[in-house]
C-alpha cells in the first residue's frame, strides 16, 4: 500500500454540486482535495505531535531547573502554560513552515501537475478560482493552530493538571479564564499567521514552484527574526512580523494590553494586503502556456 | 469579420461560427509564437489545424481557449471573446497538449470536480462521459496509474461533461499505439456525427485527411492554406502517370503539349500534373502521334504530400491560399 494510499480517508464524500459554480464550489472541492495530499496530513501532523512530544520533554525534564522564558515556570503546574509556551516557540519556524506547506503549494502544485489549463478552462472566472484557493489555504492555517493549541492544552492539563496561571503582570488567572485566554490567544496568533498564508499564496502563484514557495515563505519569515535581532535595528522590531507572533500577551497582561493586538492588525496588513493584491493580480493576468 | 459580438452571460449564439480569429499574434519579447493567424470555423467542420512542431498551433489554442492573452488581434467563440469572461467557452471544451487531471483523484473524483466547476447539471453526464471513452471500468482508479492513452480519454470525457457544441483538440492521438489511435479517430468521427464542430490540431496527417473536412496550415506561426481538403487538391492540379507503345515519342508530346506540368519519365513511366481538360487533349495528340496508350491513372496527391509542398516551399510571410485557392502549390 502506497503512503498515499495509506492515509486516505476511508470515506471521503465529494462536495454535493451546485448549480451555478461560485468560490464556495472551489473553496469546498480545494478542502476535498487537502485530504488526499501528503502534505496536509504532514502539516497537520506536526501540529499535533509537536506539543505531545514538548509534553514528553517536560515530564522528563521535571526535576531540572525551568528556562527563563514567560510562563516557563507553570509548565509543571499547569498544563495551561503548554499552549502558550507553544505559541512562544513554534513562532520561530514550526507554524510559519506548516502554513506555508500548504499556501505555498496551492498554486504551484496547479502549475506542478499541469492542471491550471484544465480548471480554468471550464465556467468559473479566474477570481473565483483565486478566492475559493485562498480561503481553502486559510482554513488549513486555522486548522492547524486550533488542533495545535487543543492538544498542547488537553496533553498539558493531562501532564500538569487543569490549575490556574501566573498572568505577565504577576496576577494568578484561575483555570476557566485561563483556557479562555489562551484560545483568544490562539485568534491573534491567527493575525501573523494568515499574513504568512498570504506571503505564501504569493510565492505560490509567482514562483509556479511549491518548493520555492514553501522554502521562500520559510525564508521571510526567518529573516524577519534575523532583522530584530540585528544590532541597530531595534527601531525596526515594533513593525517586524516576527514581532506581531507576540502580540498575544497583551491578553496575558492585567488589565488588557491591545496596544500590541492593534499593532499587530495593521502591521500584518501592511504585509499581508500587498502581498495578497500582488497574487491576485498576477494570477488574473498571467498567460498559462505550461502543463 | 462578424461584426455582431455576443453580449456576456447571454446564450451561445449558434448563428455565429463556432470559432473566428482575426489578426492573431503572440510575441514573446522577441520571439514571435503567432504573427497574424486568421481563421473561421464554420458549424459542423470537422477542421484540421496542420503545422510543424513550434509552428504556433498549441500558441493559438491556448489563446482561443482563454488561457494566452493575446499581443493582437482577436477570438471570438460564437461570437463571444474569451478573454473577457469565462462564460464565453460555454458551449465549447476541448483541451490543449496532453490532458491533465489531479493525479491523487480517481478518474471519476476528476470528473466530478470538473463538472462541479461546469454546473448546470453537468455531474449528471459523468456516468456517461465515462461510457462514451471507454473507462467505466477503471473510473475508480487513481488517474496517476493512467496510461497515455487513458489520460488522453478522460480528456475527452472532461470536453463531453461540458455537452460541447465546439470542441477543440490539440493533438488527441500523439502517443497512443495504433489501436489508441484508430479508437480517438472513431470517436472523434462519431461526435463529429453527432453534429459537434471539431478543431482537431494535429501533425498526424493522414489522420486528419481521414476524419476533416476543412484544414488551416500553419508554418511559423501564419496561416498558409485555409480551406476544404478537397478544394486544396483539387487546385493542387492531379499527378497522372502514363504509359504507352512508345515512351519516347510519347514524352516529347507531353513536354510539347499545353496544360501540363512538371513531366517526368522514370522508371518506365511518364508522369506529370494536368487538368481533366488538358489530359483528354494530350490522349488524342498522343494517337496522332502513334504512341498508343497502355495506362493513364490519375494519381492524387496525399494531404501529406500537399502539405509538405506547403510548408516546404519557404512559405510563412505571405498566406498560400485562403478560402481553399492556393497561390502556389507545388506537389
Amino acid at each position: 500500500m502506497s503512503v498515499s494510499e495509506a492515509i486516505r480517508p476511508t470515506a471521503v464524500t465529494a462536495p454535493a454540486q451546485s448549480r451555478r459554480p461560485g468560490v464556495g464550489t472551489v473553496y469546498r472541492w480545494e478542502l476535498f482535495k487537502l485530504r488526499y495530499q501528503k502534505r496536509t496530513y504532514l502539516g497537520l501532523g506536526a501540529s499535533a505531535i509537536v506539543p505531545i512530544l514538548f509534553v514528553l520533554a517536560v515530564h522528563f525534564q521535571h526535576h531540572r531547573n525551568g528556562g527563563d522564558f514567560a510562563f516557563s515556570s507553570y509548565l509543571d503546574r499547569s498544563g495551561l502554560a503548554v499552549p502558550l509556551v507553544m505559541l512562544l516557540f513554534g513562532a520561530v519556524w514550526l507554524f510559519p513552515l506548516i502554513t506555508a506547506l500548504v499556501a505555498g503549494d496551492i498554486f504551484a502544485s496547479e502549475d506542478h501537475n499541469g492542471t491550471l489549463k484544465t480548471v480554468l478552462t471550464r465556467s468559473l472566472e479566474r477570481q473565483q478560482i483565486f478566492a475559493g484557493k485562498a480561503l481553502a489555504a486559510a482554513t488549513y492555517a486555522v486548522a492547524a493552530i486550533l488542533v495545535s493549541g487543543t492538544i498542547a492544552v488537553i496533553a498539558g492539563c493531562i501532564q500538569s493538571g487543569f490549575n490556574s496561571v501566573q498572568s505577565l503582570s504577576g496576577t494568578i488567572v484561575a483555570a476557566p479564564k485561563a483556557l479562555e485566554l489562551v484560545y483568544v490567544s490562539l485568534l491573534v496568533y491567527l493575525i501573523p499567521i494568515l499574513t504568512i498564508v498570504a506571503i505564501g499564496l504569493m510565492l505560490s502563484v509567482v514562483t509556479r514552484h511549491s518548493a520555492a514557495a514553501v522554502v521562500g515563505t520559510l525564508m521571510i519569515s526567518l529573516l524577519f527574526q534575523l532583522i530584530g535581532i540585528l544590532p541597530g535595528l531595534g527601531a525596526t522590531q515594533p513593525y517586524l512580523l516576527s514581532t506581531q507572533f507576540q502580540a498575544w500577551q497583551g491578553f496575558l497582561r492585567t488589565p488588557t494590553d491591545w496596544a500590541p493586538v492593534i499593532r499587530a492588525v495593521w502591521v500584518c496588513a501592511m504585509y499581508g494586503v500587498p502581498a495578497l493584491v500582488a497574487s491576485y493580480i498576477v494570477f488574473l493576468r498571467r498567460d498559462v502556456a505550461g502543463g | 469579420m462578424t461584426e455582431a459580438v455576443v453580449a456576456e452571460g447571454a446564450a451561445p449564439a449558434v448563428d455565429l461560427p463556432p470559432l473566428e480569429v482575426r489578426g492573431l499574434v503572440k510575441r514573446y519579447g522577441e520571439l514571435v509564437a503567432v504573427a497574424g493567424v486568421d481563421l473561421t470555423v464554420r458549424a459542423g467542420d470537422v477542421y484540421g489545424y496542420l503545422g510543424p512542431n513550434g509552428a504556433g498551433k498549441t500558441t493559438s489554442l491556448r489563446m482561443m481557449l482563454g488561457l494566452i492573452r493575446p499581443t493582437e488581434g482577436s477570438v471570438r467563440v460564437f461570437g463571444r471573446d474569451p478573454q473577457e469572461t469565462v462564460r464565453a467557452l460555454e458551449g465549447v471544451a476541448g483541451f490543449v497538449e496532453a490532458p491533465t487531471f489531479y493525479p491523487y483523484l480517481s478518474g471519476r473524483r476528476n470528473l466530478e470536480l470538473l463538472a462541479a466547476f461546469d454546473g448546470d447539471g453537468a455531474s449528471a453526464r459523468v456516468d456517461e462521459a465515462l461510457e462514451t471513452v471507454d473507462l467505466a471500468d477503471r473510473a475508480g482508479d487513481r488517474v496517476g496509474g493512467y496510461s497515455h492513452g487513458m489520460r488522453q480519454r478522460l480528456g475527452i470525457a472532461a470536453a463531453l461533461l461540458r455537452d460541447p457544441q465546439l470542441l477543440l483538440l490539440d493533438e488527441p492521438a500523439t502517443g497512443l499505439d495504433p489501436a489508441g489511435m484508430r479508437d480517438m479517430r472513431l470517436l472523434i468521427e462519431r461526435l463529429a456525427g453527432q453534429g459537434i464542430t471539431i478543431v482537431l490540431s494535429s501533425h498526424l496527417l493522414a489522420e486528419v485527411e481521414e476524419v476533416c473536412n476543412r484544414v488551416a496550415i500553419v508554418q511559423r506561426g501564419r496561416i498558409i492554406y485555409e480551406g476544404e481538403i478537397a478544394d486544396l487538391k483539387r487546385a493542387a492540379g492531379m499527378t497522372y502517370r502514363l504509359s504507352t507503345t512508345d515512351d519516347d515519342r510519347a514524352l516529347a508530346v507531353c513536354r510539347a503539349q499545353p496544360g501540363l506540368g512538371d513531366v517526368s519519365a522514370r522508371d518506365g513511366r511518364i508522369s506529370f500534373i494536368a487538368d481533366e481538360a488538358a489530359v483528354a487533349e494530350l490522349s488524342q495528340a498522343l494517337v496522332e502521334a502513334g504512341a498508343l496508350i497502355r495506362v493513364l491513372a490519375p494519381q492524387g496527391a496525399s494531404l501529406e504530400e500537399l502539405f509538405f509542398s506547403l510548408t516546404e516551399a519557404g512559405h510563412g510571410d505571405e498566406p498560400a491560399a485562403r478560402d481553399g485557392v492556393p497561390l502556389e502549390v507545388a506537389p
